[in-house]
C-alpha cells in the first residue's frame, strides 16, 4: 500500500502540486493528465527525487525520508521515459547493476537475467550490446528488465511508451500489460495518453494542475465526470473510443 | 577503480622533486642568460674545482632577480654581477651611490662583493658604422636629430630606470618606434636592416663582428658596470677555499679579454667551458678539464629531465585537479571560486611565476614542476566539471532509484561517463606542459628548453633544433599516447554512434 497524506510539492512560489491524499494498492494505477498537471511530480514523491514541502509520503507504512529512503528503494523499481540507460555499461551491466553493488554473486545474477529475458521477451543476445546500439523498445524492454531486477514490490513507470514509434509501442504496449498482470503488483503509470491509460489501468487518477480530478475506474470517469473537465479531457483524445472495455483484441 | 590506484603517486612525485632539488656540490655557481655571465661562471666553478672546492655551474638561469633569490634562498652561493645593476636593480640606491654603501646594503642581505674583476660592461647605444657615418652620429645627443630612427631594446633596457628612461630623459630623444627585442635577435635585426640602433653591452663580441659603433655617452648618463662576484657571506666559514679562488680572480680580467672570450663563445662556437677553460690555462696557469658530454647523451639528458618535468607536474595535477572538478561540479559557489583562482594562476605569465615561486621552492625543478602543474589545474577541474555537468539529470535519478550511494554513483555511473570529457583535460594540460616546460631552463631546471636558449644565445641554429624537434616530437607522441589511453579509459559504449 502507498499512500500520500495531504502532501503538497512547491518550487519557490509556484505549487506544482496542491495537498494531495492518495491510497494506490494493489493492480494497476494510472496517473492521467496533461502535461503540467502534477503526475510526474508524485512519482518523483515516491522515488524520494522530490521531498514533500508539506504532508508525508508513505511506502508499507514507512514514510520516505532521507533515514528510510535507501532501504525504501530497493523495494521499488522505476522505469523512465527513455529507459535511462547508461550508455557506458552493456545491457546486462545495466540491468546487473544495482545487484552487483547490493552483493549479488554472478550466479544469482546470471540466473535473474535469463528468467528476465524470458519475460520482457528479449533474446539473450541482445544482452552483450550497448544502449547505442538497440533499438527504441530493445531499450525501453532493458530498462524495464532492470527495474524488475530485484523482484521489486511497486513498479513506477513514467511514460514508458512515449517515445516509441505506433509499430514498436503497440507491441511493448501489450508485452508490458502481460508482464504487470503476471507480477500482480502494484504498479503505477504515468501517461498523458487516454487510450493508454485505458488499455493499462485498473483505477485511474485523473489530475489537473496539480490536483486530482477524479479518480476510480476508466468506466466511472466516462459515465459519471465529476467535472466538465473530465468531459473535455475524455472527448479531445477518444474519437470513436468504447468506454470501459479493455481493448482485448490489441493482444 | 584506477582513481583510487592513484594513491600512492603523490608519493613518488614528492620522491621525484627531492630527488631533483639537492644537489651534492659543496659550492654552486649561478649565472645568467647571456654569454658572458655564463662564461664568468664556468670560469669561477673551474677555478673553485681547481682549488679543491667541490663545485657545479647552474648556467644561463632567467634573469637579475632569479638569480638574485636564488642567492638569498642559498640556492646558489655565488654568481657574477655588475655594480650598476647592484645598485639600481637589487638594491634601488642612487646613480651616484658609492661602492661602501653598496658592500653595507648587501651585508644586510647576508651577501658580499668581491673586487672588480677587471672590466666594466657598461650599457651603451650602437649602430652600423655605415649608417652612423651616413646621419652624421657619434654621441647620443646626436640621436636627437633624428626621430625616425627604430630603436631595439631589451626588454630589461626598456625598463630599468637607469636603461632607456634615463638616456630618453636626460638627452631629450624624440624616438617613438621602439621595439622589445631579444639582445642576441636585436643584432639579427640590425644586420637585417630592420632596426637602426639597439642597446649593447660594452664587452659584446658583436661589435667588431658586426661592424659597429658605441655612441659616446657625452652626458654620462651610464652608471659604472664593474663586474663582480656576488657571494654569500657564510660562504667564508662554510668554504674558506672557495672564497680564495674568487679573490685570485678578482682584476684578472681584461675588456678586450672578455670581449675575445665572448667572440669565441659566440662567433667561433667554442663551448663555454672549453673557453673558460683555455683562458684558465693561459693566464691563471689551471689545468684543462676533460671535454663536455656528447651530442646524443646531451640530447637523451635533456629529454628525460624534460619528461620527469612534466610527469611530476602532470601526475600531481590529475591528482589534485579531478577531486576539485569533482567538488566544483557538487557545489556551484565553490566551483566559481576554483575556476576564478585557476583563470588567474593561468594568466600570469610563465616567467613571472617562476620568480614567484623561486623564494618559495628555489630554482631548479621544483619550481618548474610546480608553475607547470598550476598551469595544468586549470583544463583538468574544467574538463571535470564540464564532464560531469554534462550529464542528464535522467540517468544521475535512475542510479539514485537503483539505491545507488552518491560515492557508488561517482564511480559507477558519472566519472566514467565524464572520463572522455576528463582525458581531453589531461590531454590539453600535457601538451601545455611539453611546450611550457622548455622555460623551465630559466630557473635551472634543464629540459629541452636549455639547447633552445643556448642556440638563440648563441645564434646557433643547431643548438635550437636540438631541443625544438624533440620537444615538438614529444608533443605528437603525448597527443598520440592520449589516443591509445583513451582506447583503455573510455568506456566502449561511450566511442559508439547511436544505431537510429
Amino acid at each position: 500500500m502507498i499512500e500520500l497524506r495531504d502532501v503538497s510539492k512547491r518550487y519557490g512560489d509556484v505549487e506544482v502540486l496542491h495537498p494531495t491524499t492518495l491510497r494506490l494498492g494493489r493492480g494497476v494505477s494510472v496517473l492521467l493528465g496533461p502535461s503540467g498537471s502534477g503526475k510526474s511530480t508524485i512519482l518523483r514523491l515516491l522515488t524520494g527525487l522530490a521531498t514533500p514541502s508539506s504532508g508525508e509520503v508513505c511506502l508499507w507504512g514507512q514514510t520516505v525520508s532521507p533515514g528510510t529512503i535507501g532501504s525504501l528503494r530497493r523495494r521499488l523499481g522505476y522505469v523512465i521515459q527513455e529507459g535511462g540507460l547508461f550508455p557506458h555499461l552493456t545491457a546486462a551491466d545495466n540491468v546487473a547493476l544495482a545487484a552487483r553493488y547490493f552483493g549479488w554473486d554472478e550466479g544469482r545474477v546470471n540466473a535473474r537475467l535469463v528468467e528476465l529475458c524470458a519475460l520482457t521477451h528479449l533474446p539473450a543476445d541482445v544482452l552483450a550490446r550497448y544502449p547505442a546500439q538497440l533499438s527504441g523498445g530493445q531499450r525501453q524492454r532493458v530498462g524495464l528488465m532492470r527495474a524488475l531486477m530485484p523482484g521489486p514490490e511497486l513498479l513506477l513507470l513514467d511514460e514508458p511508451l512515449g517515445a516509441l514509434d505506433p509499430m514498436i509501442r503497440a507491441e511493448l504496449r501489450a508485452d508490458l500489460l502481460e508482464i504487470v498482470r503476471r507480477l500482480g503488483q502494484t504498479v503505477v503509470l504515468v501517461t498523458h495518453d487516454l487510450a493508454e491509460a485505458a488499455f493499462f489501468a485498473d483505477r485511474v487518477v485523473l489530475l489537473r494542475d496539480g490536483g486530482v480530478v477524479q479518480q476510480g475506474t476508466m468506466a466511472d470517469l466516462v459515465e459519471r465526470p465529476a467535472d466538465p473537465f473530465v468531459t473535455r479531457f475524455i472527448g479531445a483524445q477518444s474519437g470513436p473510443f468504447v468506454p470501459g472495455a479493455r481493448p482485448e483484441g490489441a493482444r | 577503480m584506477r582513481i583510487r590506484r592513484a594513491g600512492v603517486l603523490p608519493i613518488a612525485v614528492a620522491a621525484l622533486l627531492t630527488s631533483c632539488t639537492t644537489a651534492p656540490d659543496e659550492v654552486r655557481v649561478g649565472s645568467k642568460k647571456f654569454t658572458e655571465s655564463v662564461i664568468l661562471g664556468e670560469i669561477l666553478a673551474q677555478m673553485e674545482r681547481a682549488a679543491g672546492v667541490a663545485a657545479g655551474h647552474r648556467a644561463q638561469l632567467g634573469g637579475t632577480q632569479i638569480l638574485w633569490h636564488a642567492l638569498l634562498a642559498g640556492d646558489i652561493d655565488m654568481y657574477p654581477e655588475y655594480t650598476g645593476t647592484i645598485r639600481a636593480d637589487i638594491l634601488h640606491l642612487a646613480t651616484g651611490a658609492p661602492e661602501a654603501s653598496l658592500r653595507e646594503a648587501l651585508a644586510r642581505h647576508g651577501v658580499a662583493m668581491s673586487g672588480s674583476l677587471g672590466f666594466e660592461d657598461r650599457y651603451a647605444l650602437g649602430m652600423k658604422a655605415r649608417d652612423a657615418a651616413r646621419l652624421g652620429v657619434r654621441s647620443l645627443s646626436d640621436l636627437r636629430a633624428h626621430p625616425k630612427l627604430r630603436l631595439g631594446f631589451s626588454e630589461e633596457f626598456l625598463n630599468r630606470p637607469d636603461g632607456w628612461p634615463a638616456v630618453r630623459t636626460r638627452y631629450r630623444l624624440p624616438q617613438a618606434d621602439i621595439r622589445p627585442l631579444d639582445h642576441d635577435l636585436a643584432y639579427r635585426a640590425l644586420a637585417a636592416g630592420d632596426i637602426d640602433a639597439m642597446d649593447l653591452y660594452t664587452t659584446d663580441a658583436e661589435i667588431p663582428y658586426y661592424d659597429m659603433v658605441v655612441l659616446d655617452d657625452d652626458l654620462q648618463v651610464f652608471p659604472d658596470y664593474h663586474a663582480v662576484v656576488l657571494y654569500r657571506l657564510d660562504l667564508a666559514q662554510r668554504a674558506p677555499a672557495a672564497l680564495r679562488a674568487v679573490r685570485d680572480l678578482e682584476g684578472g680580467i681584461k675588456a678586450e679579454e672578455m670581449r675575445r672570450l665572448n667572440g669565441r663563445v659566440k662567433l667561433e662556437r667554442v663551448p663555454e667551458r672549453a673557453a673558460a677553460a683555455d683562458f684558465l690555462a693561459a693566464t691563471l696557469q689551471i689545468a684543462q678539464e676533460p671535454a663536455a658530454e656528447g651530442r646524443a647523451r646531451r640530447v637523451g639528458r635533456a629529454v628525460a629531465e624534460h619528461l620527469s618535468l612534466v610527469a611530476a607536474s602532470l601526475v600531481t595535477a590529475v591528482v589534485v585537479a579531478i577531486p576539485l572538478g569533482i567538488a566544483a561540479a557538487r557545489r556551484r559557489r565553490l566551483g566559481t571560486a576554483i575556476l576564478a583562482l585557476a583563470g588567474v594562476v593561468q594568466t600570469i605569465p610563465t616567467l613571472a611565476l617562476l620568480v614567484l615561486l623561486i623564494p618559495v621552492l628555489g630554482i631548479g625543478a621544483a619550481p618548474a614542476v610546480a608553475a607547470l602543474f598550476l598551469y595544468s589545474v586549470l583544463p583538468i577541474v574544467v574538463n571535470t566539471m564540464a564532464g560531469l555537468a554534462g550529464i542528464p539529470a535522467s540517468l544521475l535519478e535512475s542510479a539514485d532509484v537503483l539505491g545507488l550511494s552518491r560515492r557508488a554513483r561517482l564511480y559507477k555511473v558519472e566519472l566514467p561517463l565524464a572520463s572522455p570529457s576528463i582525458l581531453a583535460g589531461v590531454q590539453t594540460a600535457a601538451v601545455i606542459n611539453v611546450g611550457t616546460a622548455t622555460l623551465g631552463a630559466l630557473i635551472g631546471a634543464g629540459g629541452l628548453g636549455q639547447p633552445i636558449l643556448t642556440g638563440i644565445r648563441l645564434d646557433d641554429m643547431r643548438l635550437i633544433l636540438e631541443g625544438a624537434v624533440p620537444a615538438a616530437l614529444l608533443a605528437l607522441i603525448v597527443q598520440a599516447l592520449f589516443a591509445w589511453l583513451s582506447r583503455g579509459l573510455v568506456p566502449r559504449g561511450l566511442r559508439l554512434r547511436p544505431e537510429s
